[in-house]
């Protein structure tokens, strides 16, 4: 019980990278290999916000969210928008993306080393005691999860309830078809894609008051990200979350029953069963 | 009997004296020059091995780092007991295993997953080691004592390299070569034409990881003390990658070119600049996406095109198209 609150707490974080993610892969066909380092930045930022400047990580989030959501359009439209223009083909805008996502990856880790150093580093924040069914946790995790539950709500209802979240479902579905009902799939795109961004970034923030961070670990939280994403299906929203529960669980029932050097071990393990019996994703339908 | 034509023959002969002239360097130099040689050889190797999966298939595979270290790694554990050679026989075995169980799993489906799955693998290999040694020993790392000296490494990988390239041409003739031409233009269309991809794009990535391996055991001399980190460096892979495409994938020598200068550019960095290196992987790779998408040798061969179209426009009609 107490090995599945805990991996459910976990993955209220780990659903918020994956959606970011998806979003990024799946409406503006980006496969952001930064991506964990955008998260590894917003930790920084928070950390830099609670520590210098008292200010609550969840109100922190306000600044956060914003300015994520304005430096990946930037990204978006100097860096990754001439490649989705030069691609003849998706195999060719997916090859060209990994790359310069790579570089994004190692110029980001590279500069975020020198600014602070590789040392690990955490902040106190809500470090109480929070009791639920019997057993005691952070009170920090807790809150994490519950303002993820909430973006993730507000997610939901974006992408299903308003018209510009509709048009976003359908550039994912076939952009050239969305744009035939007049969409404008290259600002959608960069939309998805900086609100992808966002997400992550909300992500990170929340993640750095429960866990302690440094700068190169960025490469870590992409490969699980990457990993929820494909076992939730590229796109779908219920599936992320959904896969990110499994995961948060699995993860955190390796860690404490067998050894916490296992994790990765542990998300690979679920990826080659994902792999090997359902590529299209948990919900995904068969590719005809 | 095999029908090389004088071109390729002339190309053999070059190679054959190159690497000759090559294997002559640690009677000059036993410093310096000699230990950034064998990264060059090293990285040539792997580079070359590299290329002769992702070049025709355009796969970007990250398992570099997890072959070479289960190579140095089969070494350092079977040095006290088995004889060197055998010892590289069995690494290469081991890495054709494991690059047929990841091929097995990912190369069915599309490109990404791929990528994705090969972007952990070390670390994932690197894990199970770990714990599988801590369970195990105490220890954490293993000592590879040989009477092997840095020339010897020198010449071992230069002899890999040759047969690299040897593999690499010798495919390139084959029918598999052949397949992997088609399948590289378009894969509906090959499997249109009978080509089983998922299996000639197993067998090819089985042969790039076996000569991986082979590298990662003809250095492990070299690092006396083997820990995870060091042998499962994830580095490798990414700098592999980059040189590669650097030097660009459609010529054989193509990486060789990125090899060289990239490697010396490395060794500067790292030994002033240690701080920086993660900077320079970065623009490194923003710079092979934005100023030389198809390397140095497409490069090349665009300026020499441009330059054969001045001189002769006539001519350009009649050349196939590469």
């Amino acid at each position: 019980m107490n090995i599945i609150v805990t991996g459910i707490l976990l993955s209220g974080t780990y659903a918020l990278v994956a959606l970011g993610l998806t979003l990024q892969y799946g409406v503006a066909r980006i496969m952001n290999l930064g991506n964990g380092e955008t998260l590894v930045a917003a930790c920084f930022v928070a950390f830099w916000l609670y520590t210098g400047f008292a200010i609550n990580p969840l109100v922190g989030l306000l600044l956060i969210a914003p300015a994520a959501f304005a430096i990946n359009w930037g990204i978006y439209a100097v860096a990754l928008q001439p490649l989705v223009k030069r691609a003849k083909n998706r195999g060719q805008l997916e090859v060209d993306s990994i790359l310069a996502t790579f570089g994004l990856l190692f110029l980001l880790q590279g500069l975020m080393i020198l600014a602070f150093g590789g040392e690990y580093r955490s902040y106190t924040f809500l470090a109480e005691r929070f009791d639920l069914f019997g057993n005691s946790y952070g009170l920090n995790r807790v809150v994490a999860f519950l303002a993820a539950v909430l973006i993730a709500g507000g997610l939901w209802f974006f992408l299903y309830r308003t018209r510009q979240g509709t048009a976003l479902r359908a550039v994912a579905v076939d952009p050239n078809s969305a744009n035939l009902v007049a969409i404008d799939v290259a600002r959608t795109a960069a939309f998805a894609f900086a609100l992808g961004g966002a997400l992550t970034a909300c992500g990170g923030a929340l993640l750095s008051t429960f866990y302690t961070f440094n700068a190169s670990m960025g490469v870590v939280f992409t490969m699980k990200a990457l990993i929820i994403v494909i076992m939730g299906g590229v796109g779908d929203v219920r599936g992320a979350v959904l896969a990110a529960l499994i995961l948060g669980i699995a993860e955190t029932f390796v860690a404490s029953v067998i050894d916490p050097g296992l994790t990765l071990a542990a998300t690979y393990g679920l990826f080659i069963l994902v792999l090997l019996f359902r590529p299209q994703g948990i919900f995904g339908r068969a590719p005809t | 009997m095999m029908g090389l034509t004088p071109q390729e023959t002339k190309n053999l002969g070059i190679g054959a004296a190159l690497i000759a002239l090559a294997a002559l360097l640690p009677l000059f130099d036993q410093g310096f020059y000699l230990s950034i040689s064998v990264n060059i050889v090293l990285y040539a190797a792997l580079c070359t091995a590299w290329a002769l999966f992702s070049g025709p298939t355009h796969y970007v595979s990250l398992a570099t780092a997890a072959f070479y270290g289960l190579g140095t790694y089969s070494v350092g554990l079977g040095i006290e007991v088995l004889p060197y050679p055998l010892l590289l026989l069995i690494a290469a075995a081991i890495g054709a295993v494991m690059a047929g169980l990841v091929g097995a799993a990912t190369l069915r489906i599309s490109g990404v997953y791929f990528v994705i799955f090969t972007f952990g693998l070390a670390e994932l290999v690197r894990q199970l080691v770990t714990w599988t040694q801590t369970k195990v020993s105490t220890a954490m790392g293993l000592y590879v004592f040989t009477e092997m000296t840095e020339s010897h490494i020198y010449w071992m990988l230069l002899a890999l390299t040759g047969a690299v390239f040897l593999t690499s041409f010798l495919i390139a003739r084959s029918r598999l070569g052949f397949a992997m031409t088609v399948i590289g233009n378009d894969e509906t269309v090959a499997r249109h034409v009978g080509i089983d991809t998922a299996r000639s794009k197993i067998i090819l990535f089985m042969i790039s990881g076996a000569f991986i391996a082979m590298a990662g055991a003809i250095t492990a001399p070299r690092y006396i003390y083997i820990e995870p980190p060091s042998a499962f460096n994830p580095m490798i892979s990414f700098l592999v990658v980059i040189m590669a495409l650097l030097g660009g994938t459609r010529r054989l020598w193509g990486p060789l070119v990125g090899v060289i200068p990239f490697t010396i550019v490395m060794d500067f960095i790292s030994s002033n600049f240690p701080n920086h290196t993660m900077i320079v992987v970065g623009l490194a790779f923003l710079a092979i996406v934005y100023l030389i998408p198809h390397g140095v040798t497409g490069l090349l061969e665009k300026v020499q095109a441009r330059w054969k179209q001045r001189s002769a426009p006539a001519a350009v009609a009649k050349e196939k198209p590469a």
